[in-house]
């Protein structure tokens, strides 16, 4: 690449890519460090989904089954969904976007790329010590006193990925507030960074409080005495309260960043400004603050008094607004856009229509009565991951595409990845659609065998699952490919109007010949007639 | 953001309050207030951290934005106690 | 890309700038810290609730001559650094440097008296699963309670720690002249952690030492 004007990539030693501060940088390193996660998580779904092909399948004897689920779930939630967007996309993209040179803390920034990993290699040894069955919630008593197993190595892996995501979230907490650009105020921020912003706020409040749970689990279990332990008179559901205090905020950490990708998407591939930008932005923090008062409703079937579940069932529902409000937003901004269906619009659209089936599944389980039938059966399943899967990988997968011009200079095939996102499309909905159904009709989750009954749905959803495992293959062949073979891409291959379009693709080591000088909002689309966009900056001696 | 210099009297006076307060909370503990006890114990603890916030801590002559990062952290931990704390208050 | 200059980071645009981030940056550090504590603060407020009978008799197992004393340790530590503080801000090296040494030393005297304080309580037989032994009813309540004064203190004796390990450093730093009235951010924020360390402690007395009427 010698021929090529310097930039971020062009030095290519190992160690000016491990000791690096470099956002964009820590960004790829992050990048692939959850590929590797997702792989091994997903690897467990496959020997679940394979196990659960007949309904007294021996396949895989039933603890390691126990072993399995626990496994794609801790590795999913902590080691790929919550650093997904964030620590890969909103590293890479959030201080181009406002216009700055780099994070507020660029080794603090590294440190926790380091953190993450120590994280990851900690879980994955508990792993190969022989795992962990307690589900990726580690439930007290189970956990504390019956479970064998790793336990302990297990929660100190994902202690340990805590703080790597507390620094996250400082780092850019003190980007957005301090590094931008002249001229880039609240209300011209994009609104990715809204969401990103909302992300850290759960990410620096939430995130101590499972550390600080997840500790005292490990003295509870090496100690033999703790406040989770009912035979001393503590409680299982205080654990229960602290462990969602933590981990109902995380599923917006999970899927409030894939809101702020498909804002951009929407309004760059309709090439429209957005419709009420303040709401969708607005809603981002509404959603990151009143999604802390509704952790109660996933213990309505624990102990927890009926007057506490009826408020955290209210509130769960008014948590809904925010994300509704976001929903019609988009759906009016395309309203006589003139849409392009590249391949990240593709992925936007099913975000859009799988996050919305998702979220009011959601409202479901929200409400007492019917979570009761509900409660712990696949139907969960199916709804968290229309949310996870539907929502944020998706939108993962289509900001990834969106930026990938940007992060490696090179165009992938068009064509490819259009076909990739409906077999990703096509494929989910096989897997997990029939769960819906399953869980309504009883089956509960976590099972290794069923009865005969269920097997159509079952195999329904297997067949899904290989579907949608080729779905993220596609484009993990044709990203590679590209980084060879790929065109050049220009600098601006989308015609967006962001400050990330506006450095050279691949970005200069420092982003920017020199800060931009902001002068417009965020979304200053012209369609129809105008192909020239406007960008959003001027450079500084213009 | 401090760059004002806090004068030495501020600052003397300041720690003498702390140790008044430090004297009072430990001689009203051996009082029999009955409730009022850990209301009068949490009432000093809390007036001896807005002391050390206020002037150790500069936030008296900080910006808005400060207040509302230092004052993020215990609104959420009082979100997380109040919450909790009336599961089990309306248990039966 | 314009040359990074000595006074402040690359990434930054002005030394004011840096400042507010790291100011900032450790405010937010701190509210982190807040709900860190937090998780256990609710830990022992469901403990206290529950079992308000055991947790009164154990805490006064506790001895308010350690507890009170080692208060006034960290306030007075609290108050050299924020005269360590001030000195960063006028210049006056010799002053920041002795203030630190004083606040280290204080800090140490507060660790000290602590150990003090967990001997007595281990041959007293106060520590939960290692030859606890109590004599009142609801031993079981007691021993949680134990449980949560000793992860309490533990983990706040190891902040104390590491903010004596700071101080130490940003003393030599002082010592180098490398803090000066415009450059002391150093000092700053490392005060700030340390004023956090003794508000944490600022609640631990009175919940772990005075429960109710002693």
């Amino acid at each position: 690449m010698s021929h090529e004007p310097e930039n971020y990539l062009t030095e290519h030693s190992v160690r000016s890519w491990l000791l690096t501060t470099d956002h964009k940088r820590i960004g790829i390193l992050y990048l692939l460090s959850i590929v590797v996660y997702f792989a091994i998580a997903a690897a467990a779904a496959a020997m679940m989904r394979l196990q659960l092909l007949q309904p007294n399948n021996d396949l895989v004897l039933p603890e390691t089954y126990n072993k399995l689920f626990t496994l794609h779930g801790v590795l999913m939630v902590w080691f790929f969904l919550i650093p997904s967007i964030p620590a890969v996309l909103g590293n890479f993209v959030i201080p181009m976007m406002i216009g700055a040179r780099d994070v507020a803390f660029p080794k603090l920034n590294l440190l926790s790329w380091y953190l993450f990993n120590i994280g990851g290699s900690c879980a994955l040894y508990a792993v190969i010590c022989g795992g962990v069955d307690t589900g990726w919630t580690f439930y007290t008593p189970y956990s504390t006193t019956y479970a064998n197993g790793h336990v302990v190595t297990m929660i100190m892996g994902v202690f340990i990925a805590g703080f790597a995501s507390i620094l996250t979230g400082l780092n850019f907490i003190i980007t957005i507030h301090k590094m931008r650009a002249p001229g880039m105020t609240w209300f011209r921020l994009p609104l990715f960074i809204w969401s990103l912003y909302s992300t850290s706020i759960i990410l620096v409040l939430a995130t101590p409080v499972l550390a600080i749970t997840l500790l005292a689990i490990a003295v509870e279990r090496l100690w033999g005495v703790g406040i989770f332990d009912p035979n001393l008179g503590g409680d299982p559901v205080l654990f229960q309260h602290m462990f969602w205090f933590y981990s109902h905020p995380a599923v917006y950490i999970m899927i409030l960043p894939g809101m702020g990708v498909v804002s951009e998407l929407i309004t760059c591939f309709s090439r429209k400004r957005i419709f009420g930008y303040h709401f969708v932005a607005f809603s981002s923090l509404a959603i990151a603050i009143v999604g802390f008062l509704v952790w109660g409703h996933h213990m309505f079937v624990s102990s927890q008094s009926v007057y506490a579940g009826m408020v955290f069932s209210i509130l769960s529902f008014i948590v809904a607004v925010p994300s509704a409000i976001k929903v019609f937003n988009w759906t009016a901004t395309l309203y006589k856009g003139s849409i392009s269906y590249d391949t990240p619009m593709l992925y936007a659209f099913g975000f859009i229509g799988l996050f919305t089936i998702g979220g009011l599944t959601g409202l479901f389980l929200a409400a007492i009565a019917v979570d009761v039938h509900l409660h712990d059966t696949y139907f969960v399943v199916a709804h968290f991951h229309y949310i996870m899967v539907g929502g944020m990988v998706l939108s993962f997968m289509g900001g990834l595409h969106y930026w990938w011009p940007k992060i490696s200079g090179r165009l992938y095939p068009e064509m490819m990845g259009r076909v990739a996102a409906a077999v990703t499309f096509i494929g989910f909905n096989l897997t997990f659609f029939p769960q819906f159904l399953l869980g309504y009709l009883g089956q509960p989750r976590r099972y290794h065998a069923y009865p005969p009954e269920f097997q159509v749905f079952h195999v329904l959803s297997t067949a899904g699952a290989s579907i949608l495992g080729v779905g993220y293959l596609m484009p993990l062949i044709y990203f590679l490919w590209s980084l060879k073979w790929g065109k050049r891409a220009s600098d601006n291959p989308w015609q967006a109007t962001g400050l990330e379009w506006q450095t050279t693709s691949p970005p200069l080591r420092e982003n920017f010949e020199e800060i931009p000088i902001v002068t417009k909002e965020p979304y200053d689309y012209r369609p129809e007639d105008d192909p020239e966009h406007e960008p959003q900056a001027q450079p500084q001696h213009a | 953001m401090s760059h004002t210099v806090v004068s030495l009297k501020t600052y003397i006076a300041t720690f003498v309050s702390l140790m008044v307060l430090l004297i009072i909370t430990v001689v009203v503990a051996y009082v029999d207030l009955g409730e009022l006890n850990l209301a009068a114990a949490m009432a000093i603890a809390v007036l001896k951290a807005v002391l050390i916030i206020l002037f150790f801590m500069h936030i008296r002559y900080g910006r808005k934005l400060t207040w509302v990062f230092a004052g993020a952290g215990f609104f959420w931990l009082a979100i997380m106690l109040i919450f909790v704390m009336c599961d089990y208050a309306t248990r039966h | 890309m314009p040359e990074p200059d000595a006074a402040h980071a690359h990434q930054f645009e002005s030394f004011e700038q840096q400042r507010d981030a790291d100011t900032t940056g450790m405010w937010t550090f701190l509210a982190t810290e807040v709900l860190f504590f937090g998780g256990l603060i609710v830990c022992y407020t469901f403990g206290r609730f529950s079992f308000p009978a055991a947790f009164e008799a154990a805490s006064h197992h506790l001895y308010v001559g350690y507890g009170g004393p080692n208060t006034a340790i960290l306030l007075c530590s609290s108050f050299t650094m924020a005269l360590a503080v001030r000195s960063a801000q006028l210049g006056r090296r010799k002053a920041l440097v002795g203030f630190l040494i004083a606040t280290v030393l204080f800090g140490i005297g507060f660790l000290v008296v602590k150990g003090f304080e967990y001997h007595t309580d281990y041959v007293e037989r106060l520590v939960p699963k290692w030859h606890f032994h109590w004599d009142g009813p609801d031993a079981g309540h007691a021993e949680l309670f134990f449980w949560l004064y000793f992860v309490l203190t533990g983990l706040h004796a190891v902040h104390v720690t590491i903010g004596v390990v700071l101080l130490s450093v940003v003393a030599c730093l002082g010592w180098k002249g490398k803090i000066t009235a415009e450059n002391h951010m150093t000092a700053e924020i490392s005060g700030l952690y340390w004023h956090f360390v003794d508000i944490v402690w600022v609640f631990l007395f009175p919940l772990l030492y005075l429960i109710g009427h002693r």
